[in-house]
């Protein structure tokens, strides 16, 4: 059971991380369309990492990860959609749709994933995910039909301008809001007593059983935040121009928090929010610059991002190597 | 330690099965042969995902990609290159074969969780990376090809169906098998057993990858239409359906699993039980049903009856499912 950090090297990620920043700062004053992509990549950043932290909190629970996430994240979109269809103005929608979320994530773990757990494989889980992520798709198509739809922005196309470059006033909301989200959840599982219970859950369970935590109880809340989580990233990602509201929206971008969550460690909230900005950067930059990558390869550029640093450094930039005794 | 008796049961089976698949398309319409080519197409896929997942424990959730590999192909070669359709399975199978040993290099060193998300990625990264290169592709207009009659269609896809199923079982039955089956187990037993991993891992990989390409070739010849979304994530994923309801481990299972994954969507739009929108909900649902209450699949079903039957059910055999983390 020991824990072996490597002092040796521990300076790599955080040195590097400095570089990256400091090249992104000098390039941003040196070319406003450098600056602008920084920006938009973040507001794409921002999304992933909702997402991410949403797979990091599943996987930290269950050491399972969830592959339905961006369906059910896609599904709480059109909730929101539906419920501004019927009049609701776009922020109570919003709040409503968390709401919904967290319910039926709640929910989805409880019908869904505890009876096949309960047969302990992780193989079977993740199974059960992909069933559950046919599922929820499926029923977006069925409620709602596969057409495109649009869903109403609360940002107005506003363009702030500083030292000639210009930020959209929807990216900029985008990052806010996301970072918010994901703050609010850290203080949660910071600062609160059901917080401190579901990290004693994910971390020792049965030490946490024998304390009186109810462990099952706090893996269906993990869903239920995760949902939450997710619906935040759902629909920052509607109300950005480039992504249309539809039943595989979520896709591409579960394929970035995905990557996102690697990176970071699998384990690590920060990591993954890191990473995700640093992914969203990345993809943008990469083709704006590199002309022979269109927007259709971005997804394979996230693919080769994961896969190098799964083969060189496999427990992330941020996670704690694990030592496998035989 | 399986007895004499089970092996002479299983040919008797198998050539039961055999002559019912042949006899099939003389009572079927030539729209319905294409349906029966397709089920062989799945048959093969999930054979295919089966050696890798249920025998050697490496989970994939992309052969939907291999898939488009074969597909592709095929369709390259007799569309740009005026191939005959057959002679390019080979050429399909190889470079499944070395796709497949490419991702498996990766399964040396990720386990479960981290090769489930590599594969799924694959699995959505492939159709862009078509979409991408659209001159040598056809791009999302795709690329279309002769069509073939649904016998024509049936008699090859089953033909080339039956030939992989004795392959696999050639394969599955004897060192290579048993290889196999150790990595799922326990790697470390397997390597101080004398298994090298490496060779094993990505040897089931590209066997696997191989024959899913060829199930890609027959996919495209079938359709005589290929674009990127016809290797979509659904595909990857209703073949692992079809290995998961069928049963991981089994070879039995594969057949129930096809007829599932193909018949299943169409026996519920023809008989207008429910619409085509509906049959994304109802696999999922089955899905998590079949997971939650017997992970093993239709083959465990078979399995059990069979034992009960014969009442000597005294050794239990692995979970298969269980063992793939």
């Amino acid at each position: 059971m020991t824990r072996r950090g490597r002092p040796s090297t521990s300076w790599i990620v955080p040195l590097g991380l400095g570089a990256v920043c400091a090249l992104l700062a000098i390039g941003s004053l040196r070319s406003s369309l450098f600056a602008q992509q920084t920006v938009s990549g973040l507001a794409n950043g921002g999304i992933y990492a909702s997402l991410a932290v949403a797979l990091v909190l599943i996987y930290r629970a269950t050491e399972v990860i969830n592959f339905a996430q961006g369906a059910i994240a896609t599904f709480t979109t059109y909730v929101a959609w539906q419920l501004m269809q019927w009049g609701l103005s776009y922020w109570p929608a919003f709040a409503c749709t968390l709401g919904i979320a967290f319910g039926g994530g709640f929910v989805l773990e409880l019908v869904a994933i505890r009876p096949v757990e309960r047969r302990g494989s992780v193989l079977s889980v993740v199974i059960a995910a992909i069933g559950l992520l046919i599922l929820v798709e499926g029923s977006i198509g069925w409620i709602w039909g596969n057409e495109v739809k649009f869903m109403p922005t609360p940002f107005p196309a506003h363009i702030y301008t500083v030292g000639g470059v210009a930020f959209s006033r929807q990216d900029l909301s985008t990052i806010a809001i996301s970072l918010v989200a994901v703050l609010v959840l850290w203080l949660f599982f910071q600062f609160t007593k059901v917080g401190l219970a579901m990290r004693a859950a994910a971390v020792r369970p049965d030490a946490a059983r024998l304390v009186g935590v109810r462990v099952s109880w706090m893996l269906s809340l993990g869903w239920g935040l995760a949902a939450a989580l997710g619906a935040v990233a759902g629909m920052m990602a509607a109300a950005s121009p480039s992504v249309l509201l539809q039943p595989s929206m979520m896709d591409g971008i579960l394929i970035y928090a995905f990557a996102a969550a690697v990176v970071g460690g699998l384990e690590s909230a920060a990591g993954a929010v890191v990473a995700a900005l640093l992914i969203g950067v990345l993809l943008n930059l990469v083709t704006t610059y590199v002309h022979f990558v269109g927007p259709a390869l971005q997804l394979p550029v996230a693919f080769v991002i994961m896969l190098v640093v799964l083969l060189v450094k496999p427990s992330g930039l941020f996670g704690r190597t694990r030592v496998r005794r035989v | 330690m399986r007895p004499a008796r089970g092996t002479v049961a299983g040919a008797a089976v198998a050539i039961v099965v055999a002559a019912v698949i042949g006899l099939l398309p003389l009572a079927l319409s030539d729209y319905h042969r294409s349906t029966g080519a397709t089920v062989a197409v799945y048959f093969i896929a999930i054979l295919a995902l089966d050696i890798v997942t249920g025998y050697t424990g490496q989970i994939s959730i992309g052969h939907g990609a291999f898939m488009a590999i074969g597909g592709y192909a095929t369709a390259i070669l007799t569309h740009d290159h005026g191939w005959n359709d057959l002679a390019t399975l080979p050429v399909a199978a190889a470079a499944g074969f070395a796709a497949g040993v490419v991702v498996g290099l990766p399964a040396l060193r990720f386990h479960g969780v981290y090769l489930a998300l590599t594969t799924f990625a694959v699995a959505l990264a492939v159709p862009q990376i078509a979409k991408n290169y659209s001159h040598f592709t056809g791009g999302t207009e795709g690329l279309s090809l002769p069509s073939h009659s649904g016998l024509w269609l049936y008699e090859v896809g089953w033909a080339i169906a039956g030939a992989t199923f004795v392959l696999a079982w050639l394969l599955l039955r004897g060192r290579t098998g048993r290889a196999f089956r150790a990595v799922r187990d326990s790697e470390i037993a397997a390597a101080s057993a004398g298994v090298t991993l490496a060779v094993y891992k990505t040897a089931a990989f590209g066997v696997s990858a191989a024959m899913a390409a060829v199930a890609g070739s027959l996919f495209v010849l079938v359709n005589s239409f290929v674009n990127p979304d016809v290797f979509g994530l659904q595909l990857s994923l209703y073949v692992l359906i079809g290995a998961v309801v069928g049963g991981l481990g089994s070879l039995w299972g594969v057949l129930a699993g096809a007829a599932f994954v193909q018949l299943l969507p169409v026996g519920l739009t023809t008989g207008h039980l429910a619409s085509s929108q509906a049959v994304p909900v109802i696999f999922g649902a089955v899905v998590i049903g079949v997971m939650a209450l017997l992970p093993l699949g239709a083959a465990d079903v078979l399995r059990a009856v069979l034992r009960s039957a014969s009442t000597r059910g005294k050794h239990s055999e692995t979970p298969l499912g269980t063992e793939g983390r």
